[in-house]
């Protein structure tokens, strides 16, 4: 427990508390941040840019975690079905990658999109396209890009969360007469919401931020929050403004979980309603 | 039994991979009984209403309902429920939406669920508890759960697969009594699977003894008891106590059995020929205890020395060395016309039958 303590303390409360304290700095000419209180770089953020950015990047996280959730679902509830031996190793399948820097599996998405990249000359070896799709550097390449990063995070807590539901549930279910569909919607989704939800925590709050994803392969187009906060650090060099961001980023996404976790709870009291 | 079976098993085969779960077994199970499915762990009892359910489907062989084929119709459309071992309460819903489940499935109006679920708290007594959720209830009481959200669909079969098995001895004991009392409000055919032979004993109808995927006995519980067709059944059911002899005489309607070198006049219902070598089965409660220095019994008796003396409450247990190498169980009522008698340690005895009480196979 005390090791614990410390150990977000040094690595999470103390740099978090470096960003509270730079969003609230002075950036001068020069770049340097100096000790005077302003909410100037607050009021920068709320530009029109800005809000076009975080809505984007909303828009872009909503479509991953719906696409990772629909498409890892079945997956992970497969995986609950089969023999041990072919459970492990499609769940070694799955980890495999992270043995990658993420980094490294993005450029080679680059191969697989670009104009003469694999899927191009597979398609039009094929005679299915006559040009080069245009994939690579659009939000369609973005997006590709975040599913394919964060679907096992989405199956891990969905296989755990299935695993934990026992097939009695699903049998006595199946004996009161009720069909593959009441099954699914009254049984299995309410008693796996737990997966659900720590599936989509984790898939929604990690797109807002992944800057280089879209950095790849988005190009110059493709604006994210978590590009813009990169850009005043590393590019434009203000740092109190890409605090401030941060500090927003941060709020939203506690609003975001205090959401899932008050929509988790409701799960849970729904039913009390229905008897009454 | 001449009325038709309301479910039949004809030559019913299961296999997981290489096990044979069930084995060609035949069953018929008639309207309103309370047959029970009895025998040891992995005997297949349990995948027999299993399949009957429709969770498994037969290898081999085929399963009626009311003289209609049932294999391949889907347990959701079968007109059975299942109470299962763990109860498998939907721990999201509330005990009425748990017992109303399978009404809204049926898409039965509001005001008849409601009235249809208070019913069945009613007969499982559980009223009032309709708002509480699953883990806010003891074990008994989620058992009770189980019972009203499958009896409420009203099914012509209910299956209840070792309903009682999670919960302690008195709460048990007050189930069986429950159990007993809704089969006989309901009037529905109950298939009870256990592999406690006491709880089978005191609730069936029927019982089926099942070892290996095979039914070695079938009758009502005083068969199963007093007359076991063969060595499994009459070691799984109760406690016994076996001497090996030999066929010395067969007269009309007797044999003479000799063991130990004394020899027993018994009855011959299984024809047994002379010089055959038999098993003689005598349940502790059965055998006669004398002290040596009482009135020297009559006919044959074995010799033996008392090597423990087991005090119960209602009765006295005694564990026995015959002086011929054998150790028998023996269970002693005390007597009235024998109050003073004492057993202790290290008593010189004689063990004696009624005649006629003993099973010989």
């Amino acid at each position: 427990m005390g090791t614990t303590l410390l150990w977000i303390t040094v690595f999470v409360v103390v740099p978090y508390l470096f960003v509270l304290v730079f969003s609230f700095l002075t950036r001068d000419p020069d770049g340097i941040v100096t000790w005077t209180f302003t909410l100037n770089s607050y009021r920068g953020i709320v530009s029109e840019v800005f809000l076009k950015v975080c809505k984007n990047s909303f828009m872009l996280a909503l479509g991953t975690t719906i696409i990772t959730l629909v498409a890892g679902y079945p997956f992970a509830y497969f995986l609950t079905r089969i023999g041990e031996r072919v459970r492990r190793f499609l769940i070694l399948l799955m980890i495999i990658p992270f043995w990658t820097s993420s980094l490294i599996r993005t450029y080679a998405l680059i191969i697989l999109f670009k104009a003469n990249g694999i899927i191009n000359t597979f398609l039009l070896a094929l005679g299915w396209i006559d040009e080069p799709l245009n994939i690579l550097y659009t939000q369609i390449a973005v997006f590709i890009g975040l599913v394919y990063t964060l679907l096992p995070f989405m199956i891990l807590p969905l296989y755990s969360s299935l695993q934990k539901l026992e097939s009695s549930m699903i049998e006595a279910a199946f004996d009161l007469g009720a069909k593959t569909r009441h099954v699914i919607f009254h049984i299995v989704l309410p008693l796996t919401m737990p997966g659900i939800i720590a599936g989509s925590t984790m898939v929604f709050l990690p797109a807002l931020g992944l800057f280089y994803i879209p950095d790849l392969l988005g190009g110059a187009r493709s604006m994210l929050i978590g590009n813009f906060i990169k850009n005043q650090f590393l590019t434009t060099g203000n740092w109190p403004l890409g605090s401030a961001a941060s500090v927003l980023l941060t709020l939203i996404m506690c609003l975001f979980i205090w959401v899932f976790f008050l929509s988790s709870k409701r799960a849970h009291t729904n039913s009390m309603e229905n008897a009454a | 039994m001449e009325t038709l079976p309301i479910v039949r098993l004809q030559g019913v085969t299961k296999r997981f991979d290489d096990v044979v779960a069930v084995d060609a077994l035949n069953l018929d199970i008639y309207q309103g009984e309370f047959l029970t499915l009895l025998g040891p762990s992995g005997c297949g009892k349990t995948t027999v209403l299993r399949l009957i359910a429709g969770f498994e489907s037969p290898d081999k062989g085929e399963i009626s309902m009311n003289g209609s084929r049932l294999n391949g119709i889907p347990p959701n459309r079968r007109n059975v429920n299942t109470v299962f071992q763990s109860y498998a309460l939907f721990p999201h819903m509330t005990v009425f939406d748990n017992i109303a489940f399978g009404l809204k499935m049926k898409q039965y109006d509001k005001n008849t669920i409601r009235e249809q679920v208070f019913e069945a708290l009613e007969i499982v007594k559980l009223t009032g508890m309709e708002m509480r959720r699953p883990h806010q209830l003891s074990g008994g009481q989620q058992q009770r759960v189980a019972m009203a959200r499958a009896i409420v669909n009203k099914p012509q079969v209910l299956l209840l697969d070792e309903p009682l098995s999670a919960l302690d001895y008195r709460l048990r004991q007050e189930m069986e009594i429950e159990l007993k009392r809704i089969h006989r409000q309901l009037g529905i055919t109950f298939v009870f699977v256990t592999h406690d032979q006491e709880e089978a004993i005191s609730m069936s109808d029927r019982i089926a003894v099942m070892n290996e995927g095979r039914i070695e006995q079938i009758g009502t519980p005083i068969e199963i008891y007093e007359e076991p067709e063969n060595m499994f059944v009459a070691k799984f059911v109760g406690e016994i106590n076996v001497f090996h002899g030999t066929v010395s005489g067969v007269e009309n309607g007797h044999a003479h059995v000799d063991i130990h070198g004394q020899s027993f006049r018994v009855p011959n219902r299984k024809k047994f020929a002379y010089g055959q070598d038999v098993r003689v089965l005598l349940r502790p409660e059965d055998i006669i205890v004398t002290l040596d220095e009482g009135v020297s019994a009559e006919g044959p008796s074995l010799a033996g020395k008392i090597e423990e003396v087991i005090y119960k409450g209602k009765t006295i247990d005694l564990i026995i060395a015959l002086d011929a190498g054998e150790t028998i169980f023996v269970t002693q009522f005390f007597n009235e016309d024998q109050a003073d008698v004492v057993f202790h340690e290290g008593q010189r005895i004689h063990v004696d039958w009624p005649y006629g009480w003993e099973v010989v196979l």
